[in-house]
């Protein structure tokens, strides 16, 4: 497997020979931020053309096909529109907070998604509690989101956002649970270690029973937590107008819509992360011809494919389910998913302990 | 308890039947047609109802039904009263079925009013015209 630290040491040694050592770390971080966020808009429009073909095939139809090659323009050019539209003042509004809140929701999402390698070797935020540091930064977002609400000071906006507080801060525990499951199967951290641990087998096969449960579990509470799918009641359309993001114009709504589709990738490339293996190739022991074939795969190629592979399962489920009640959800969360994920650790627990694992 | 975990796997059960059905649905053919683009193949349901039109008029026999059925006035019919040469007896022949396309709701009472099947609607539905005239149409020919 290719190892990118070879590229960015490179770059670094050559930058640090021409310039101080400190400036050199500046311009890198520059430049990261500039990949990053260019990087944050293109997986945006890749997931929203996404969204609009793999609905429109659930559905019977065929989705966009007129602006460019099969429709292939269509979210660059909505891009554009959304770019060009006013952002309209509310006149009752906390100007202040109205205007801070898509911020917050947009940095929550950037700095979740500086979490994920890549590739190997294309880790940005990489330390011994990246988890952790992932958990806390997506759930800033609920912040951001219960701010747009109260300050719009709409009734329509201030209910979505309440429920999506409700909501979020309840599945962030179901999250949390069954991402500690694997964290207990490997005994660390750090993401790009996660990853490395994965070399002779994904843990979803290593952990089997429990770290497939815990994967299902992580699946719905993903779901829950960027508010898609049958979670949606925070933007209920048929009852909440568009929920918390209901007064927002422009690029302000633009910010909260693209944060949504991102959030959505990052929910799923944690999983391919943690449950599939990231980039890891799958290799299958005793198969050495295969697993040469495998390797040969570039291991950006691999996490991409993982990542919008369950992308895909996520929307599968949101195009096939209707939208849940609030005591539902509650419900499903506080009833089913947070004792079956304790249950689910313990078993973990004891799966480690006594070594049942592959 | 027992209750707690069976309802658990009928509640999976239950979401996995829905989620076949859109599996299913998402490799089905889609229905969208691209219209313009397809319109030397375009296929029209039999029973779409594009305009009312006469096959054969001989089958007319001007009894007036179809008009007197039409709630909107759409049809307009002009007879003349002709004799018989053999048998000397008076009947109506028709001279001009006027059809008023603007004002046509598709209802298809016309059709089922008529006694000798002469009129059917046909699927034929690109009806852009410029003037509201030009969809005033007389279906006989002669």
């Amino acid at each position: 497997m290719f190892d990118f630290g070879i590229v960015t040491n490179w770059i670094h040694t050559q930058l640090a020979s021409v310039m101080s050592e400190s400036l050199a770390i500046f311009l890198e971080c520059v430049i990261i931020g500039v990949c990053l966020l260019l990087l944050y808009v293109v997986i945006a429009i890749i997931m929203i053309y996404m969204e609009r073909k793999v609905c429109a095939a659930f559905q019977c139809r065929l989705g966009p096909t007129r602006v460019g090659p099969w429709g292939s323009i269509q979210v660059i050019c909505d891009v554009f529109k959304m770019l060009t539209k006013e952002i309209i003042t509310i006149r009752h509004s906390d100007r202040f907070l109205y205007n801070l809140a898509p911020y917050i929701v947009i940095i929550a999402s950037v700095t979740a998604f500086a979490c994920i390698p890549v590739s190997r070797g294309l880790e940005i935020l990489d330390f011994n509690v990246g988890v952790l540091f992932f958990m806390a930064a997506s759930s800033i977002g609920i912040i951001g989101i219960l701010l747009a609400g109260w300050s719009s000071n709409s009734k329509f906006s201030l209910i979505g956002a309440m429920r999506s507080g409700a909501q979020m801060i309840s599945y962030e525990l179901s999250v949390g649970l069954s991402i500690l499951t694997i964290v207990v199967l490997t005994d660390t951290m750090q993401f790009s270690e996660i990853v490395m641990r994965q070399a002779d087998g994904w843990f979803i096969f290593k952990g089997h029973i429990p770290a497939v449960i815990a994967f299902i579990i992580y699946l719905i509470a993903g779901n829950a937590e960027v508010n898609r799918g049958p979670f949606d009641l925070p933007e209920a359309e048929s009852e909440l107008t568009a929920g918390y993001h209901t007064e927002y114009s422009g690029m302000h709504f633009g910010l909260f819509y693209v944060a949504e589709f991102v959030n959505l990738f990052i929910i799923s490339s944690v999983a391919a992360t943690i449950f599939l293996g990231g980039w890891m190739p799958l290799h299958i022991p005793g198969l050495d011809g295969f697993n040469a074939v495998m390797d040969a795969i570039p291991g950006f190629i691999w996490f991409f494919a993982k990542a919008f592979f369950i992308v895909w399962l996520l929307m599968w489920i949101k195009w096939t389910f209707p939208r849940l009640r609030i005591d539902q959800i509650l419900t499903l969360e506080w009833k089913y998913l947070v004792p079956i994920g304790l249950v689910n650790l313990l078993l973990m627990v004891i799966v480690v302990v006594f070594k049942l694992h592959f | 308890m027992v209750g707690y975990i069976k309802g658990i796997f009928r509640g999976l059960g239950s979401l996995l039947t829905g989620m076949k059905v859109t599996f299913k649905e998402f490799f089905t053919r889609k229905i969208t047609e691209q219209y313009p683009e397809n319109r030397a193949v375009l296929k029209m349901h039999d029973r779409f109802c594009g305009e009312l039109v006469m096959p054969d008029e001989s089958k007319c026999i001007a009894c007036g039904l179809c008009q007197m059925a039409c709630p909107n006035s759409t049809i307009k019919i002009t007879t003349e009263p002709v004799t018989d040469p053999e048998t000397g007896k008076t009947r109506k022949r028709l001279v001009k079925y006027e059809y008023d396309l603007g004002s046509c709701m598709f209802c298809h009472l016309c059709v089922n009013a008529c006694p000798h099947d002469a009129i059917r609607f046909s699927t034929e539905f690109e009806h852009a015209v410029f003037t509201r005239s030009k969809l005033v149409k007389i279906l006989n020919k002669q």
